[in-house]
């Protein structure tokens, strides 16, 4: 006999996980068409072997510029290769781009956000006015400059791109733990001599980090079209590395007769990128609920 | 405060040059120099010299406008700079004036018009806007505009022959201009055919962001107080969107504005290198490939200067725009 019908009174209606499933659904079609895709293109990168009936590097060329269609089903690049397998491939290349800028850039940013906003005073002008360095460059330049530094390269570029981004996850963190360092059990855990790095990481951290995760979910899909723009103007990915930007910058000389090799590859970039966005904006909607439907 | 910022790009810049592992000094003499002629060339250059004396020189240097000798066109920097850049400008300028003149209106009515399919549809434009790469949205335009319907040339700025059969001449640099004020119309609509398909595609890539800032804060403005009263006053609709709401959001505009001129100075890099446009971009994706440092920082150097002189401007305009600003 349960509580309620002791007292006598009716239990609140508890919905089942289906049906909250169910609703959360239909109050978030976007995010589910989104997590869909992204799921899509995560299987095809775990299981890339697996799905691609081809090499993405086997060079055939009796069979090069073939239209997509049974055999090939996006057709075939200059060098004869399969482009719908180049395209699974390339699926790797760009989760693994994303996943390693944001997690630098999340790895420098956040420390330093997290002194900045927890110390103040000179520590915090000093680490802000470096910050603002790197904001004064346009979008893009700076790791195209960087890049052009380190040398033409995959990991590079990767580099490049963490070290432009890092600024905006100091300053968001910098921001929460200044607004937490004001909280009461701040106050109560420094008096009980905790010191400060233990504060910061047990206590401000936690309760401050939330933006962070918002902003990174949110970049994701802009790292990787900086990633992919990169390849494509040639200081990225190079061959032998399958990746989405570099196959659109190898068909720049024949696309116009040959439409899919530039869109096959294109249209990849766009729906994995538009599921990540969808999905960002999903997530921030659960962690975030203030910015709920103002987007 | 600029000019701290400015101190620390320069830091930066300079930082980027030391660092590379690919020495100018290979390019400059070829793949087997021998010893004495390295030593000569670093001397030359000033490399033996401690750095925080390298540093200083390069300070002194780049503050005249020397940011050093191409290692490919062989010219000063910043002569190919200042031949490049009205290309660059041109591009830009429009592209902004596109994105504000399309943007912005947009995104009030969307706001106004909230949750109808005028909203819905401008919010799934600015998704998918997002979510596509600059130089795609290039290549689809030439594949449509070029390969499909031929209306439109696929790159260049400037159909050749114009050049020779209808000369102009250069006054602001800008073709468009030059052209009109020559009276060169064929030429002026070759440069403007030109130029069509990569504004085009620098608005592309940015509509969508400005279109959806404008209606987020839009949509905040129209739940204030002073709006609902205005409404109760029983004032014309236009008048309460155009002169209180969008006043009210002058301001945050503003710095979206600044970002946006950002992102196409970033942009235009790539958009330039995919129309084979022969402004800053261009030049810079060529100077990396062939390992031409001092181009590519000077160029570097260069468009952080416009932005933060762009940024400048916007923070003098918050004074134009907002009397309290000036009370303070």
């Amino acid at each position: 006999m349960s509580a309620a019908e002791i007292n006598g009174a009716t239990e609140p209606f508890q919905p089942g996980l289906g049906l909250r499933l169910r609703h959360f659904a239909s109050e978030n079609v976007l995010f589910v068409l989104g997590a869909t895709i992204f799921l899509v293109v995560v299987l095809c990168a775990i299981f890339a072997p697996i799905v691609a009936p081809y090499e993405p590097t086997a060079i055939n060329f009796p069979h090069k510029l073939r239209a997509p269609g049974p055999e090939h089903l996006m057709g075939t690049d200059v060098l004869g290769r399969d482009i719908f397998s180049r395209v699974i491939y390339g699926a790797r290349t760009s989760l693994v781009i994303g996943f390693t800028v944001l997690t630098v850039a999340v790895a420098i940013g956040v420390p330093i956000g997290m002194v900045s906003g927890y110390f103040g005073g000179r520590i915090d002008t000093l680490l802000m006015r470096v910050s603002d360095v790197f904001l004064a460059f346009p979008p893009l330049l700076l790791p195209i400059a960087i890049t052009a530094a380190l040398g033409a390269g995959l990991f590079n570029a990767m580099l490049a791109l963490a070290i432009s981004w890092f600024p905006w996850y100091a300053r968001i963190v910098r921001g929460s733990v200044m607004s937490v360092r004001q909280e009461l059990y701040i106050d109560a855990a420094r008096a009980m001599g905790v010191g400060s790095l233990r504060i910061m990481l047990r206590h401000a951290l936690p309760n401050s980090w939330t933006p962070a995760i918002v902003q990174a979910s949110m970049d994701f899909g802009y790292t990787i079209l900086a990633a992919a723009s990169l390849s494509f103007i040639g200081i990225g990915a190079k061959p032998p590395t399958v990746e989405w930007g570099l196959m659109v910058a190898l068909s720049r000389s024949k696309f116009l007769d040959y439409w899919w090799t530039a869109a096959c590859p294109g249209l990849a970039i766009f729906l994995t990128v538009l599921a990540v966005n969808l999905v960002g904006d999903g997530v921030r909607d659960i962690l975030d609920p203030r910015t709920r439907g103002t987007r | 405060m600029m000019v701290g910022i400015l101190f620390g790009v320069l830091t930066v810049t300079f930082a980027l040059s030391r660092v590379l592992p690919s020495s100018p000094i290979e390019t400059m003499l070829g793949h087997r120099p021998n010893p004495e002629q390295i030593e000569a060339a670093r001397h030359a250059l000033g490399l033996d010299r401690p750095i925080h004396e390298q540093f200083f020189l390069f300070l002194g240097d780049t503050i005249q406008g020397d940011f050093g000798v191409s290692l490919r066109t062989g010219q000063p920097v910043i002569e190919d700079i200042f031949d490049r850049m009205t290309a660059t400008f041109e591009l830009t300028t429009l592209a902004v004036l596109l994105v504000i003149l399309i943007g912005i209106p947009l995104g009030v009515l969307s706001a106004v018009r909230r949750n109808t399919v005028l909203d819905h549809g401008a919010r799934g434009l600015s998704i998918a806007g997002v979510a596509l790469p600059a130089f795609l949205i290039g290549m689809l335009l030439q594949m449509v505009f070029y390969g499909g319907l031929g209306w439109l040339p696929l790159q260049g700025r400037i159909g050749a022959e114009m050049l020779l059969d209808y000369p102009f001449e250069r006054v602001t640099g800008l073709y468009i201009v030059d052209t009109a004020l020559a009276g060169q119309w064929a030429a002026f609509g070759s440069a403007l055919g030109h130029l069509a398909l990569p504004v085009l595609t620098l608005t592309i890539a940015c509509l969508a962001i400005i279109t959806r800032i404008t209606r987020n804060l839009m949509v905040e403005v129209l739940g204030e107080d002073y709006i609902r009263t205005a409404r109760a006053y029983g004032l014309p609709r236009r008048a309460i969107y155009f002169r209180y709401a969008l006043k009210a959001t002058l301001i945050p505009m503003l710095t979206v504005i600044g970002l946006t001129y950002g992102f196409l100075l970033g942009g235009s890099v790539v958009v330039e290198f995919v129309f084979d446009w022969p402004g800053l971009g261009g030049y810079v994706v060529g100077a990396i490939t062939k390992n031409d440092f001092p181009a590519v920082m000077g160029v570097t150097l260069f468009l952080a200067t416009m932005y933060l002189t762009i940024n400048l401007i916007i923070d003098l305009a918050y004074y134009l725009v907002d009397p309290r600003l000036r009370v303070s």
